[in-house]
């Protein structure tokens, strides 16, 4: 059913909780746009029909009317009793995750959102999901607040650094849907985005499993890889450009200026405490806006990682 | 003739006094030179000071906005880098909430005519009112100090644990400037609790205080109880920052969440700070400029009251989606509901004022017009917010940018300026040209819906605030709303030629050129230096418009070098001069 508003709304590709939203987004719209050209349309009336005549114009005494204040207070209150009904009973909905829902745990940072799934399998600002199930992402932050807003599924909460907040979701339709960082997190929050990838179930699996095994290959290789999926690559280029952190072409061995203007040599050890501690030694020239990676990767993958770095001339 | 009410009256000569239109000796011949307006305690003159204040503000802020908006007139880089627009958005933010609209209406006009519409000669505290005055300016130096150190990109909320980052200088700076602010908001909310208290004219009853004063009040309320939780929630965070006492931040064992409650405390009713002082506005210019009694007067006055009280009971509206208890979420969107009402009652109220008027379409009324469609706007919007389920939907998305500069802009803003070209001959006994003062409105109007109206839509679609970059879908309303700013730039340079032209060479203004029942109009233009040179005496409300004239022009027949005791008028003595 077309309906006055409806430019206004994203495709819904999750009904089961974008349904109830948008049913009351309209309905509030719509009530409010029919009280709006009221309101408008008495305002041009008097305008026009009291115009002033003379400065000597006599208005008659109306100073107030009991039955219009009651019946304008009353009225409105109870159809804002019934919005707030209708979206309460919508967000207990969105509170309440099916019992069956599939579980992704979702780990947000400067600038990236990362995926980790049941067999262990990771992707980073690529989130997968199978089509007609429920999911539950389980959300969790790993520097300040950021906030996972995916519009097509009408769901948005914030991803606290302290505790584990979640949404769930159902897509039925096979296909992408945009996500947004909507907490203000800083220089690339607008560049925080990600994808979610509704597969059809059966190749949902297939997925899985082609994706369980995590990183695999030379040393070298699997450093090439952690560098994709910890997203490093958002803030170190590999080609030699300056984007919000050093560039890693040419990083090993050289000599490093930091901001209180001493100098190191970039060896193992460095490059080490800059992944689990950026913020111990800062290079001049950068903010200090690296999160630590402490606790998220382990020492061969760190290992790996400098293997791969010492590769970039 | 009002008949006097029996009951231990006491007499009062009354005599008639008719303003002059050509006053000889006023507030602006009396004292003159910059050390005389600097260390001045009369209230037009600290008012009319806050007026060049928030002026100043209001332009670089609103600077600051064209240049946003030009920015984003195409997704990814224009012409500035990312750190610098997240800087831009922060001041323009802050500054617009913290320096132009806390301060523009009380602070500015309600300084100039408070005391005018009490019959009193100032305010009850005039050294205070200065001292408000400095403090605001010395806040303000504190936000140029944190410009010089590095700045601050936090967005105008300082949410922690983003804004106690290593490079917190700028915000330690900033957050100092706005915690002395609100000493100077909170003495000139209690400077005129008491003038109100203390200083009305005899006559001046409750029932017969003008709906400014009402607002005024209100307003005064919200700001001397809300604004100490503003105070500690900026020392908290300043003792987090600088001595890593662990409050608001995880890593310091902290909660985030925490911060936000405090935050909202303060800058939920903080909004009402904002738009409550334009209600006052409106209701004086619907009523001079229909010629008509006010309908509904208790509802009008009472709901600012109750809009003062229930405000300090819904900040949590703001926090929907960031992880605060279920219940907490439900109370404070079914109270978000319950303060809509009383916002609701007085449009509707407006509007029934202006039926059987004689409705004169001069440039302040046609800001109240504009100002009645866009605040509804604004308040139909703000419904649709406080719906639980929406809200999670439209959180943090430009409808949100929409929905406020709606209330603020369309709203705070369209008040201050039909108060503004209201009051301007009485504030400067200049006349402005009224051709381009209905010009100007115009030009808002359609620069403001230019600008705004899209806001509403891309952000229902999904696009999210404080974005630098965005995904190509949203390009053709980004770049109507940059057309609509530009609009809008243009419609303020009209306004500002139009009041400095009428300065120069402006028609002098008579006493009382709209012939308001106002008190203030009873007044020279501009006022003699203690206002009036006899003590008002009134006998009829101020919206009394089917009383003739010359029951408005009363004052005390034997001066009382003061205002004194408040009588009960009865004027059956009257010498009519
Ligand atoms: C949010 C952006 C960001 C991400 C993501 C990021 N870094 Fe950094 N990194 C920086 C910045 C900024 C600096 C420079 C300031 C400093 O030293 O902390 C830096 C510094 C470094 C340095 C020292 C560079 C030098 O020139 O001395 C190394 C090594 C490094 N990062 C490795 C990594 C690795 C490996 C990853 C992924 C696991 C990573 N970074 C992820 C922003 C980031
Ligand atoms: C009374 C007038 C105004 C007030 C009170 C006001 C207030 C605000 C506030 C509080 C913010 C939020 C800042 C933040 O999120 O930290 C903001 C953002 C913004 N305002 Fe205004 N504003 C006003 C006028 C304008 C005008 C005239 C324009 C356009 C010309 C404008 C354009 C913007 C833009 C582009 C943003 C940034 C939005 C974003 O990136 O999220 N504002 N304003
Ligand atoms: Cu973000
Ligand atoms: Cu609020």
């Amino acid at each position: 059913m077309g309906r006055l508003f409806d430019f206004m709304l994203p495709d819904n590709q999750s009904p089961l909780t974008a349904d109830s939203t948008d049913g009351l987004f309209h309905f509030i719209t719509e009530v409010s746009f029919i009280l709006l050209v009221g309101i408008t349309i008495a305002l041009i009336y008097f305008a026009i029909k009291y115009k002033r005549k003379s400065e000597d114009d006599e208005t008659p005494l109306i100073t107030h009317n009991n039955t219009l204040e009651i019946s304008w207070s009353v009225i409105p209150l109870l159809i804002t009793l019934v919005i707030f009904g209708w979206g309460y009973s919508g967000w207990l909905n969105l509170r309440s995750v099916p019992d069956d829902a599939y579980e992704i745990h979702v780990n947000a940072f400067k600038w990236n959102w990362g995926f980790n799934y049941s067999n262990g399998a990771q992707t980073l600002n690529e989130l997968h999901v199978p089509k007609g199930r429920p999911v539950k992402l389980v959300m969790q932050s790993r520097d300040v607040l950021h906030s996972f807003f995916v519009p097509d599924f009408r769901v948005k909460h914030d991803v606290l650094p302290n505790r584990y907040t979640y949404v769930w979701f159902q897509a039925e339709e096979a296909g992408e849907a945009q996500i947004f960082c909507t907490e203000y997190c800083g220089t690339s929050h607008s560049n925080m985005l990600a994808k979610v990838i509704i597969h059809e179930p059966d190749e949902f699996e297939t997925w899985l499993e082609t994706n369980g095994g995590g990183v695999s290959g030379s040393p070298v290789e699997q450093g090439e890889q952690l560098v994709s999926l910890q997203g490093c690559k958002t803030c170190h280029s590999l080609d030699g450009t300056k984007i919000i952190g050093p560039s890693f072409k040419g990083l090993f061995g050289k000599q490093e200026t930091l901001s209180d203007g001493s100098t190191v040599t970039v060896d193992e050890n460095y490059i080490r405490e800059s992944i689990l501690n950026p913020g111990a030694k800062v290079v001049q020239g950068y903010d200090n806006v690296m999160t630590p990676y402490e606790g998220r990767v382990s020492d061969d993958e760190i290992s790996n990682i400098i293997e791969y770095l010492k590769t970039l001339k | 003739m009002a008949v006097a009410e029996t009951k231990n009256l006491t007499t009062l000569q009354v005599k008639r006094f008719k303003p002059s239109d050509n006053p000889t000796n006023t507030y602006l011949t009396d004292e003159k030179g910059l050390w005389a307006w600097m260390t001045t305690v009369d209230h037009k003159k600290i008012g009319l000071m806050y007026l060049g204040a928030v002026a100043f503000f209001f332009a670089l802020a609103g600077f600051l906005a064209l240049a946003l908006r030009t920015e984003l007139w195409t997704p990814a880089k224009t012409f500035i880098e990312a750190d610098t627009y997240n800087q831009l958005f922060t001041l323009h933010g802050a500054m617009m909430v913290f320096f132009v609209l806390v301060p523009s209406i009380p602070a500015a006009l309600g300084n100039f005519v408070l005391p005018m519409q009490l019959g009193a000669k100032d305010v009850a505290f005039p050294r205070l009112n200065l001292a408000s005055f400095y403090i605001y300016v010395f806040g303000a130096i504190f936000t140029f100090i944190s410009l010089a150190n590095n700045g601050f990109d936090t967005g105008w909320t300082f949410y922690t644990p983003y804004s106690s980052d290593a490079n917190s200088a700028g915000v330690i700076w900033v957050t100092l400037g706005v915690f002395i602010l609100g000493f100077s908001s909170i003495l000139t909310g209690t400077n005129f609790i008491t003038t109100i208290h203390k200083l009305r004219a005899p006559g001046i009853t409750w029932g017969r205080l003008p709906l400014n004063i009402w607002a005024l009040y209100a307003t005064s309320i919200i700001q001397v109880l809300a604004t100490p939780v503003l105070a500690i929630t900026i020392l908290l965070l300043s003792m987090e920052n600088i001595m890593d006492i662990g409050i608001f931040d995880p890593a310091l064992g902290g909660d985030p969440v925490l911060y936000q409650h405090f935050f909202w405390f303060y800058s939920h009713p903080a909004v009402y700070i904002m738009i409550v002082p334009g209600f006052g506005i409106i209701s004086e210019v619907i009523t001079t400029f229909s010629k008509k009694h006010i309908f509904g007067y208790w509802a009008i006055a009472l709901s600012s009251l109750a809009i003062a009280f229930i405000g300090f009971l819904v900040w949590g509206h703001h926090m929907f989606t960031s992880g605060q208890s279920s219940v907490a979420t439900t109370v404070f969107s079914f109270l978000t509901f319950l303060v809509g009402i009383p916002t609701g009652i007085k449009i509707l109220n407006w509007v029934a004022t202006l039926y059987k008027g004689s409705i004169d379409m001069k440039t302040p009324m046609l800001y109240v017009f504009v100002f009645l469609f866009l605040f509804t706007i604004g308040g139909f919007t703000g419904i649709t917010l406080g719906a639980l389920s929406v809200d999670i939907h439209l959180h943090d998305t430009y409808y949100v940018v929409a929905h406020f500069h709606y209330v603020m802009m369309g709203g705070t803003l369209m008040a201050l300026l039909a108060g503004l070209h209201y009051w301007w001959p009485k504030m400067t006994g200049k006349m402005y040209n009224e051709t381009l003062g209905r010009i100007s409105a115009v030009l808002i109007f359609i620069g403001f819906n230019t600008t705004f109206l899209p806001q509403f839509v891309m952000g229902a679609q999904g696009m999210p605030r404080r974005y630098y970059n965005y995904i190509d879908q949203f390009t053709i309303f980004h770049q109507t709303s940059t057309i609509g700013s530009y609009i809008l730039g243009v419609a303020f340079l009209i306004i500002l030629y139009n009041l400095m032209k009428s300065l120069i060479n402006g028609e002098k203004a008579p006493a009382n050129p709209w012939n308001s029942r106002g008190l203030e109009w009873q007044a020279t233009s501009p006022p003699d230096f203690h206002n009036f040179d006899h003590t008002p005496v009134i006998i009829h409300g101020p919206y009394d418009y089917h009383q003739p004239m010359e029951e408005f022009q009363l004052g005390l027949a034997v001066s009382h070098n003061g205002h004194g005791d408040h009588h009960e008028v009865t004027t059956d003595e009257t010498e009519k001069a």
